[in-house]
């Protein structure tokens, strides 16, 4: 995993709520067997006027003109704004993943379903939670201000707009940790083999039906 | 000291360590896997040349893209059409092979969708950590079990450690209590939740049913509420055991023998919470003030009641809900003021992890008896869980009684849940149905989903639109149709 310090990008605003997990990328897409190349299927359905198949071309399909990342300025973003209960719905990988590949590193919202939060920080994918009322705020600023981008500090957990003010946010540590240093979960965790096995001999004892 | 709930029970049954940091090492029980968000986990393990901790752990079974219908199944993997699907169904085969793990293939009579097929076998048991690479993980809490969806970088970690890195959750109680009206379902219970307490009110919660509607309901129906629990924001949903619990679980394949019996009956008996256990959030909700439910939007929190009617956006409650509203009705092609009972339907569909028991085909098969699917239907669906529910059905007959009313009768998986094989609505159509999403496009690009219990969508099957199958079962000598 790449490691995450201090990122700076264009914000692209998505106003609405509960933008679901089908939504970020369709099931169609999800017959893949690999990790990666899911960015041209990011938000497919909005972003396109027609159906988008697995395994096709896309540089020939119609784009919905409205859409937020068909508009020349929101392109190259890669910090998105979102309302509550962002990632709802399946626990798809495939949505960080395809966000990642767009080339999305952050995302703000007042509330995120509770996998695609954890899922995203195991793809150097920064979700971050903010008032709703400072979330708000961020949309007026984007909507009024041509290429507004926000720099995103996570070893000092703040963002800082082009203005120069700051928002702090929470991050829980490990996580922070992890995400600073590209660090693997796995490796990580067999360090405590011993403990593991620890566990499994005494809960055999209690619970042999569990082992058996 | 305040008891403890449910869930902190499993969850300190469960923790290898806690760390510095406040996270815990939680020990997994049971990963169950299908092709679906798997293959890159293996992948990985491939990679950095790893091997599963603990492969009696795991059982696997394709259910997403599995074909359904009989003739694309008589050819097995290399008769799937779709080749994308194909190759997917084929590399779970593979590496369940190459890595020595369990696995139900596509043509075993025990093969089916996960959520369907460990409660079956007994690979779910009361006081298990249980995961999955889906978010319908939820429905194995119905057994008193620890369990969530997960991703698929966590599916290799579970994989690699039998381990997690969690932090524990809040605990709320969704209390239930009074006597259910006729017909009213788990399935009519979990949406009038979800449409109480919104798509995000479960959000960093582990949720338990209880209250006494609970107690008297079988596992099929706690394990339809818990499937949704994650409709209403928590990974979690609970039900305590009791004799209903364990009544289910004897005598399945991979549940405890006779020797271990009673011992496993003495532990599990302490799993429920405490009388004076602490929940953060309570929410109580009278029994009889459930009726049929109707999802009329595209969230599962935009239900109302069969004798309902879609909302006027003028009715909302602020400008995010207002736009959320025109935006539903727009997609839905529905307009505000417009009776449930006025919604002309499509094609119909009764299967998925949340719906396609032995006790739900019943109930829907009880409703079609003797009637005909109304024919301004295209078409009409009835998808078993496993291959087991369906051999238990065709033992009682239940297939020839849709059959004879104009049903399919279908090979077990996902199906139309999620469209991912064939079994699609195509652009604009209007579709019952007894899955658990009626998220914009999820059944089919444009489809225009509605959330029912089975017996309500067999019956709006039979009408033509939707109807109160209370009613119905009254009027249905005289086929229902108004
Ligand atoms: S039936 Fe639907 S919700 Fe359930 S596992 Fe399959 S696709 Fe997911």
């Amino acid at each position: 995993m790449k490691p995450f310090t201090v990122y700076q990008g264009v914000v692209a605003p998505m106003d609405r709520a509960n933008i679901d997990t089908d939504m970020i990328i369709p099931k169609q897409f999800l017959k893949s067997i690999k990790r990666s190349g899911f960015g041209p299927n990011l938000f497919d359905e909005l972003r396109y006027l027609d159906e988008g198949q697995p395994d096709s071309d896309n540089s020939g399909r119609p784009l919905n003109p409205d859409f937020v990342l068909n508009q020349p300025r929101f392109r190259q973003s890669s910090v998105l704004l979102a309302r509550e209960n962002f990632g709802c719905g399946s626990s798809r990988e495939h949505a960080p993943w395809a966000l990642e590949d767009f080339g999305f590193r952050c995302v703000i919202a007042p509330s995120f379903a509770d996998i695609f939060f954890n899922n995203c920080f195991k793809n150097a994918l920064l979700p971050i939670v903010l008032d709703e009322k400072i979330v708000d705020e961020l949309f007026k600023e984007v909507a009024s201000n041509e290429s507004y981008e926000l720099t995103i500090n996570l070893e000092a957990q703040k963002i800082v707009k082009p203005s120069g003010e700051e928002i702090a946010f929470e991050v829980d540590a490990f996580r922070k940790h992890c995400l600073l240093n590209g660090l693997d979960d796995i490796g990580l965790t067999l360090q405590d083999s011993a403990d593991i096995k620890n566990y499994e001999s005494s809960r055999a004892k209690q619970a042999p039906w569990l082992f058996s | 000291m305040a008891g403890f709930t449910l869930y902190d029970k499993l969850w300190a049954q469960h923790v290898v360590k806690m760390r510095d940091d406040g996270t815990a090492l939680i020990y997994i029980d049971r990963q169950l896997l299908h092709e679906v968000t798997s293959p890159q986990a293996f992948e990985g393990l491939r990679l950095a040349g790893r091997k599963p901790w603990r492969l009696d752990a795991n059982l696997a079974t394709p259910d997403h893209n599995v074909p359904t219908t009989l003739k694309e199944r008589e050819a097995g993997i290399e008769g799937i059409q779709d080749p994308v699907s194909r190759i997917q169904v084929r590399t779970l085969d593979e590496n369940c092979d190459e890595f020595g793990i369990q696995e139900f293939k596509m043509n075993d009579n025990r093969q089916g969708i996960v959520h369907v097929v460990g409660p079956e076998q007994g690979a779910t048991l009361p006081g298990m950590t249980v995961v999955c690479g889906d978010s319908h993980t939820a429905t194995h809490g119905a057994f008193a079990a620890l369990a969530h969806g997960i991703g698929t970088s966590e599916v290799e970690h579970v994989m690699a450690t039998q381990c997690l890195i969690q932090r524990k959750m809040k605990n709320l109680l969704i209390k239930v209590d009074g006597e259910l009206g006729d017909a009213i379902t788990g399935k009519d219970v979990v949406l009038h939740v979800i449409g109480v307490i919104g798509t995000a009110g479960g959000n960093g919660y582990a949720m338990e049913f209880g209250g006494s509607a609970i107690r008297s309901m079988s596992m099929e129906g706690r394990m339809t509420m818990c499937n949704m629990a994650i409709e209403a924001g928590a990974r979690v949903g609970m039900v305590a055991f009791d004799g209903i619990t364990a009544e289910y679980v004897k005598g399945r394949p991979f549940s405890p023998k006779a020797d271990q019996w009673d011992a496993a009956m003495a532990a599990w008996s302490d799993l429920v919470s405490d009388e004076d256990a602490q929940f953060d959030k309570v929410v109580e909700i009278a029994a009889e003030d459930i009726l049929p439910q109707v999802t009329w939007g595209t969230s599962p929190e935009m239900v109302t009641t069969i004798d309902g009617f879609v909302p006027k956006p003028e009715e909302a409650k602020d400008e995010v809900q207002k736009e959320a509203i025109e935006r539903a009705l727009s997609y839905m092609g529905l307009e505000g003021g417009q009776a449930i009972t006025d919604i002309q339907l499509d094609r119909v569909f009764i299967g998925s992890c949340t719906n396609s028991r032995i006790e739900d085909l019943r109930a829907a098969a009880a409703v079609a008896k003797g009637n005909k699917v109304a024919d301004t239907l295209m078409q009409a669906l009835v998808v078993p869980g496993s291959g087991l529910v369906k051999e238990q059905a065709e033992s009682e007959g239940l297939h020839t009684i849709f059959t004879d009313a104009g049903f399919e009768w279908r090979e077990p998986g996902c199906s139309m849940c999620l469209a991912m094989n064939a079994d699609k609505l195509g652009s604009g159509e209007h579709c019952a149905s007894t899955s658990n999403r009626n998220f914009e496009g999820r059944q089919g690009y444009g489809g225009r989903t509605h959330l029912v219990s089975p017996a309500m969508a067999a019956a709006a099957a039979i009408a033509g639109h939707f109807v109160d199958v209370r009613d119905f079962e009254i009027n249905s000598a005289n086929q229902g149709a108004k």
